[in-house]
């Protein structure tokens, strides 16, 4: 496959065979390489391919291989002559990263920092398999589904200001829960309040490094040592319920026929089951928002108990990494509604955009760029140059390179807990095999991938920040 | 003679199954998902679930049979040790499925060291001729 070197971070696809548009990678030569082993570039060619799609298929800096789309892929599609892939969201709808700041320094909190990251494990329950505290009725998860984490504060979870700090404002209004399976329902019930397994975390971070001091103090960021919570989770069975069941349905209904991949089976905009699925993502994507915005309630209560007082713990941001929705975007000169979809990746919206809030109008919305497991983790701000280079998108995070089963042969749990507790960094899992699953030798240089976002303009640095208490589920 | 190997996928796990019939390496398969999850050879024989599943081809029929270890899983709590007496029938053009799952609710006394989200098509091959395999990439 030809690649076309646009300058030292973009890379492109010409369009070739039954490409509808082109598509552009950002990634150094480095990225680059490691993309290159996979199918990361096939993938990007076949969502180009997809009826309807605008502009260009855009790949970004951390991407790797995915099913149907590649992780950190994003494409936008017309919404009358486009399709709507669940291959283009991804499993784990709405998996996203919520950022509470503190006033508090890492010395304020460094004799208590075992003990709050016990209580923290003790409030949020975590694990694979692993109920949450709050088991729901179905009418409940429904009202959960319609709302999102508006039901969480309405439910005493958290402040009016948080929602106001989420993306979406926390709910996303088209979403429909009559169009939820009951088998998706079923796996939603025990779920709700959970940081689930996996990559999934919740790190106590300090502030390692403030690149743009006066984006940092909008956003909450003042100093160096500043502590910071970390939330990273999703919408568990309901949302992988959700993606399983619209990928039979769109199956049984379109067929499989010219798929050059049967995971970018997808249904039309406008079609009935496109229309069934968007609802019903949406409703997956609440679940998720109402999760995240109990957890963190979870969190200030912690600090509370065990520091004494939990304000000024506001929300920075709570980001998406895996959804569709309607945005507006500039096609050839015209503003123009899309169905944009990202897959393993953060909307970065600059200055003036109507969906960030009032707050971060006037320099960009933060993007919430979490690592892996006891690295840095970085905030970086939406620029208006994104929304020309890759819809208003950039990286979601650091990104595997080796597999899991691989990384449990190299590595042992304890021996990785030792080496962060060398490093002054308190770790609490549920499964030992789990955190060498997890070992950050098994992903790539996260330092890279916003270092790319940021030189190709899509994100640009703001601050980064690094753990002293790891949480994993 | 492997039931089941793993290879390397930078971000999921991707397996292949075999045994002597199609049902059996389909039984295989759930026990190399249980795999990502739980030992399912610590897993007692408490509890039996009688399985029916369907799907349109045959690669449907096995992303639908291993997404049941999941459901249960995330619904019930249920820890698969063992899948037996699948048999496999095509009816009017629809593939069904029969299985007994066997093993124990978890109430905290087994480790579970891994998250499975989904079963994808991705990568998915089915050879349904000996020597009989699948190939089944999860999402994890």
């Amino acid at each position: 496959m030809e690649l076309k070197r646009i300058d030292a971070n973009t890379w492109e696809i010409p369009r070739h065979a039954n490409m509808r548009v082109s598509a552009v990678i950002y990634a150094s030569d480095k990225l680059l390489a490691g993309v290159k082993g996979d199918k990361t570039l096939l993938q990007a060619k076949n969502v180009a391919c997809l009826q309807g799609i605008q502009r260009k298929a855009y790949v970004m800096p951390d991407a790797h291989q995915g099913y149907g789309f590649p992780i950190g892929g994003v494409a936008a599609f017309d919404l009358e002559e486009g399709v709507i892939s669940p291959g283009g969201v991804g499993y784990d709808i709405n998996c996203g990263v919520r950022l509470l700041k503190t006033d508090y320094t890492e010395r304020d909190i460094s004799d208590k920092r075992k003990l709050l990251l016990a209580e923290i494990f003790k409030e949020v329950p975590a694990g694979v398999g692993k109920g949450g505290t709050t088991r729901l009725s179905r009418r409940v998860l429904e009202e959960v589904c319609a709302k999102g984490a508006e039901w969480a504060v309405a439910n005493g979870y958290g402040t009016k200001q948080d929602l106001q700090r989420t993306e979406e404002n926390g709910r996303m209004q088209e979403a429909d829960p009559s169009f939820l399976s009951q088998r998706a329902l079923e796996r939603g019930v025990p779920q709700l309040g959970t940081l689930g397994a996996g990559n999934h975390f919740l790190e106590i971070q300090k502030v390692s490094e403030i690149f743009e001091q006066d984006v940092a103090e909008v956003f909450g960021i003042h100093s160096i040592d500043q502590v910071m919570v970390m939330i990273h989770c999703g919408s568990r069975g309901l949302g992988h319920q959700v993606a399983s069941d619209y990928i039979r349905l769109m199956e049984n209904k379109f067929g499989i026929r010219g798929l050059p991949d049967r995971e970018l089976i997808n249904a039309p905009i406008r079609s009935k089951l496109g229309n069934s699925y968007y609802k019903s993502m949406s409703a997956a994507v609440n679940f998720a928002f109402a999760n995240r915005q109990m957890i963190a309630h979870w969190v200030r209560q912690v600090f509370q108990k065990v520091i004494g007082s939990s304000e000024g713990m506001d929300q920075v941001y709570d980001v998406c990494h895996n959804v569709a929705k309607f945005e507006d975007h500039t096609i050839e000169g015209r503003i123009k509604k899309v169905c944009i979809h990202r897959k393993g990746a953060t909307r970065s919206f600059g200055p003036g955009r109507r969906e960030i809030p009032e707050i971060y109008r006037e320099v960009g919305q933060p993007v919430l760029i979490p690592g892996s497991m006891g690295t840095a983790s970085y905030i970086l701000v939406g620029t208006s140059k994104a929304e020309e280079l890759s819809f208003g998108s950039t990286a979601h995070g650091a990104g595997r390179v080796m597999s899991r089963h691989e990384a449990k042969r190299r590595f042992r749990g304890e021996k990785i807990k030792e080496e962060l507790e060398q490093k002054g960094i308190e770790l609490r899992s549920t499964s030992w095999r789990g955190v060498a699953e997890e070992a950050s030798q098994a992903y790539k240089d996260v330092d890279e991938v916003v270092r790319i976002s940021h030189e190709a303009g899509i994100g640009q640095l703001v601050a980064k920040v690094v753990p002293v208490g790891v949480m994993k589920g | 003679m492997f039931n089941y190997k793993f290879f390397h996928h930078t971000a999921d796990a991707k397996f292949q199954a075999f045994g002597q019939t199609l049902e059996e390496t389909f039984s295989h398969a759930a026990l190399a998902v249980a795999s990502l999850m739980w030992d399912w050879k610590k897993i007692a024989k408490n509890i039996d679930i009688p399985l029916i599943v369907e799907g349109k081809d045959l690669e449907q029929l096995l992303v639908n049979f291993l997404e049941e270890i999941l459901y249960l899983l995330d619904t019930r709590n249920f820890l698969l040790g063992l899948a037996e007496n699948v048999s496999l029938e095509k009816k009017d053009g629809t593939w069904s499925l029969h299985a007994l799952f066997r093993g124990d609710v978890n109430e905290g006394e087994y480790e579970i060291y891994g998250d499975v989200k989904a079963i994808t098509y991705n990568e998915i091959i089915i050879n349904d001729r000996e020597p009989f395999m699948v190939q089944v990439v999860a999402d994890i």
